[in-house]
């Protein structure tokens, strides 16, 4: 079940891009922020650059960015692990690329379109989920609904919008 | 002439797509072309058509902002390019129009 904020989030362990595993939870995080993404779609292509800068900028005060890669690369396979490794050898990301592929962590999230963002605090609960910001085509608006949430994360201060809709491709699951 | 926008449900980016190529082709002098709207619902579907993704423009069967060549077809949302580099989902409103001008001319000329 999609959690909601404020649940507890589904932990998992998955391979990055050079099969290392890659914990959700890690020691002295102050939030994590776990993104489903992609190499295909034009809205996750359209996001990646503000997402991979918050990333950058938020590592310095303790923030996680694990970024997943959860499509069929069967049939779509320009998201299979080499052209995953392709683009983080390219230097394109600013944290882990890990790949999904039993799509089992995509369903435990809800993950429903590339790209769908989520922020955990520190204790491991949910504290927001939704688009990056509120057009993917402005790039002016720097994943203003992010640096929202990690800093009202990093405040312990309560969200005040936890919820956006998630905008991109739809997840591609396997049939 | 047929101008038609072939789209995928699972992306959804065309009506964004419908709103450009109605505003493109009412600059164009041609406000009141119909657009022919074609759900591609299966990867037969997509190959058979030269599909490579959702949304995709053609007048007379030609892309106005053609895909690089050797592009996949296939059920998922197309990937443009905008004059300045970015990636969208959607075509770049200036090359969107004046590859449809460009169409447009070579249909006319052909009926002459």
């Amino acid at each position: 079940m999609t959690p909601r904020p404020g649940d507890p989030v589904p932990d998992f362990t998955l391979p990055d891009t050079s099969g290392a595993d890659v914990p959700l939870r890690s020691n002295g995080a102050a939030a994590t922020v776990v993104v489903f993404t992609c190499n295909h779609c034009p809205y996750a292509l359209a996001w990646h650059g503000r997402i991979n800068a918050v990333a950058r900028e938020y590592a310095e005060r303790g923030v996680r960015t694990l970024q997943i890669c959860p499509n069929d690369a069967e049939r779509y396979p320009r998201d299979a692990p080499d052209a995953m490794r392709a683009r983080v050898e390219a230097g394109e990301f600013a944290g882990p690329y890990l790949h999904d592929g039993s799509q089992e962590v995509a369903r435990a999230w809800g993950a429903r379109v590339t790209p769908d963002v989520f922020v955990v605090d520190a204790g491991g609960r949910l504290a927001y989920r939704g688009a990056p910001d509120a057009d993917h085509g402005d790039e002016s608006l720097a994943a203003a609904w992010l640096r929202a949430a990690l800093d009202a994360v990093l405040a312990g201060e309560p969200m005040a919008e936890p919820l956006t809709e998630p905008v991109g491709c739809s997840v591609k699951w396997r049939r | 002439m047929t101008i038609e926008l072939l789209y995928w449900e699972g992306c959804p980016s065309h009506p964004q797509a419908l709103a450009q190529l109605r505003e493109a082709l009412a600059d164009l002098g041609h406000p009141d072309a119909e657009v022919v709207l074609r759900e591609v619902e299966t990867e037969a579907e997509a190959a058979e058509l030269g599909f490579c993704g959702s949304p995709t423009i053609r007048v007379d069967g030609a892309d106005p902002v053609p895909p690089p060549p050797g592009e996949p077809t296939g059920l998922t949302c197309r990937v443009y390019q905008l004059a300045d580099g970015r990636y969208s989902p959607t075509p770049d409103a200036g090359l969107l129009r004046d590859g449809l001008r460009r169409l447009i001319a070579t249909v006319e000329e052909r009926r002459r």
